[in-house]
């Protein structure tokens, strides 16, 4: 009798060491360097930090700082609008881009993996040639442009007005290839008998994508817009590599500040402050995303 | 009169099918333009590459650059510090990720959901946050500027344990149930008959993983005082900032450091964009 109630108890209980055991590497690993660092990097955000000096409480004195600095501000408002121009740009063209590759034609493999590999390769170090290339003397495509009539006299990326779009402009070629292909699994899975069903009833194109097509994405394109926004609330490798936040902090986004403030100017305290603001705004916006998640379970 | 109307719309047809064509490779020209610009101007003299205009084609070809970019850039240093980081932060991560992932979809146990939750709470925390925190910890622990401090906080990933329980969670519970019964360790259970059945699921986060890191730029940034302790992103941006830019040594060294994974994802591409596709919808 003992036995046999003892038994089951026993191996549940072993089964939960086992299943710890099966955690236990990772779980190490997220807490010490994952959680554990963003629950300091809140503590840092009320003291007055650098490497050399011990962390001296301040309380609230950074995030005032903050809130009257103009630097952050700047970098406030740059990062909006980054994100409130390469988001929709990007999420557009990765729905057109899609449509027109749904279709059959030759060479459509090709062009889906050339619009691709973009998202696949260094930001970093493709932007290297992205510079080169909008180099006011000896760049190709500052050449063309100028070609056409376009000149900015110290080159676009040193231009107070165009260093920002040029910066935008990478960032959507950046990603655009991995929206569209969210966007071409979704039109996969659209049955085609809809679209047949309307083109029979004498819809024609743009009528068939605005009423059938469009409606039945709305999944991938409320996902792909959220992950677009998330991303670019993060913006910082093209722009370290093709401005360095300037000309005059015209491209410095909150990431360029954090990075400036913390690890160039080694206010760590301070940087942390603003890393604590870059937290709320995307836990904000990912919020959004784990409702949507949510719902579509509860669908399913 | 069918025929003629039949022949006349294939025909609109194929005409709308050659300018789909047509488009398509003028838009794929487009988006590799700094790729195509990067792989020619390797290829050019430092003379062409300054004189005026530039051009697209090489006028005149030569292999000095990829000579050079060893000798003037630590680049060999560079590369073998970018494999070691990227290689095994992709093969450990693959490692815990599925064992964890492995715990929380197959196993029952008390705090099961609260694991979870913070590893969803992790997933969605920028890790721009922990940047000064963590080159802290690392830095009084003496592991800046050092690979095994660029690569320990990478070992495992909240995304990917994530990824990996959803793909477990989708296979059929009878294998198991079987090896249960007849005494298999849940160890056995997990790398006999669960492992080789992820292998799809395993192939594309682990390109994830392997491009994620061989090209991230911010964090060997920060963890790397000077060129030489860096990743190859990190180091040619750095070296790009510190000389006079020489452009045909720097297009060298970045398609090298590109080839790597480009190829990598040439040969698994199929699996690889699937795999976004459904996890992105997942």
């Amino acid at each position: 009798m003992t036995t046999l109630q003892g038994a089951p108890r026993r191996r549940v209980s072993r089964k939960a060491v086992t299943a710890w055991l099966f955690l236990a590497p990772s779980l190490l690993v997220l807490v010490a360097f994952t959680l554990y660092p963003m629950i300091q990097a809140g503590y840092l955000s009320l003291t007055d930090y650098n490497l050399i000096r011990a962390a001296e409480w301040v309380g609230l004195d950074n995030y005032v700082e903050l809130f009257a600095d103009p630097a952050f501000w700047n970098a406030f408002w740059n990062t909006v609008l980054y994100a409130a121009v390469v988001t929709p740009v990007t999420v557009v063209l990765a729905l057109m881009l899609a449509v027109f590759l749904d279709r059959q034609f030759v060479g459509r493999a090709f062009v889906r993996t050339s619009i691709f590999l973009p998202f696949i390769v260094s930001l970093g170090i493709i932007a290297i040639a992205w510079t080169f290339l909008l180099d006011p003397n000896i760049g190709l495509l500052s050449y063309w442009l100028s070609q056409a009539g376009f000149v900015a006299e110290q080159g676009i990326l040193s231009d107070p007005r165009w260093a920002m779009p040029a910066v935008m402009f990478v960032g959507v070629w950046k990603n655009v290839g991995f929206y569209m292909v969210i966007y071409l699994a979704g039109l996969q899975s659209i049955p085609e008998e809809l679209r047949e069903a309307a083109r029979l009833d004498g819809a024609n194109a743009w009528q068939r994508f605005r009423n059938v097509t469009l409606p039945l994405l709305s999944n991938q394109t409320m996902l792909v817009s959220v992950m677009a926004l998330i991303a670019t609330l993060q913006a910082f490798d093209q722009i370290y590599v093709m401005t360095h936040g300037g000309p005059f902090f015209r491209t410095e986004t909150l990431v360029m500040l954090i990075y400036r403030q913390g690890f160039q100017e080694l206010r760590f305290g301070y940087g942390a402050a603003i890393s604590w603001v870059l937290l709320i705004f995307v836990l904000l916006f990912s919020m959004i995303q784990y409702l949507f998640f949510q719902r579509r379970q509860v669908k399913y | 009169m069918a025929t003629t109307r039949k022949h006349r719309y294939t025909s609109t047809q194929s005409i709308i099918k050659w300018l789909s064509t047509f488009a398509g490779i003028v838009i794929a020209l487009a988006v590799l333009l700094p790729v195509i610009w990067m792989v020619f101007t390797a290829f050019k003299p430092e003379s062409d590459i300054v004189s005026y205009p530039p051009t697209l084609w090489p006028r005149e070809l030569t292999f000095e650059h990829f000579g050079a970019v060893w000798d003037r850039i630590p680049f060999a240093r560079l590369y073998v510090n970018t494999i070691i980081f990227a290689g095994t932060v992709t093969v450990v991560s693959l490692l815990f990720d599925s064992m964890a992932a492995y715990a929380l979809a197959r196993l029952e146990f008390r705090g099961r959901s609260l694991v979870l939750i913070l590893i969803l709470i992790l997933l969605m925390l920028p890790f721009q946050v922990t940047l000064i925190p963590l080159y802290d910890l690392l830095n009084s622990a003496g592991l800046t500027n050092t690979l095994p401090g660029l690569i320990i906080p990478r070992i495992t990933n909240a995304f990917g344990i994530f990824f990996l329980r959803q793909f477990f969670l989708s296979l059929p519970k009878d294998l198991e149930e079987a090896a249960r019964v007849d005494g298999a360790s849940e160890w056995r259970i997990y790398s006999r008959i669960i492992m080789p059945l992820a292998k799809p699921a395993l192939l594309t986060l682990g390109l994830f993983h392997f491009q994620y890191n061989w090209n991230d730029l911010l964090w060997p940034l920060i963890m790397s005082a000077d060129v030489s302790s860096a990743t190859l992103p990190a180091g040619l941006a750095l070296f790009m900032g510190q000389h006079v830019v020489e452009y045909g040594l720097l297009m060298a060294g970045s398609l090298l450091s590109l080839l790597p994974v480009v190829a990598f994802f040439l040969i698994i591409q199929r699996s690889f964009v699937a795999g976004i596709a459904t996890t992105g919808l997942k």
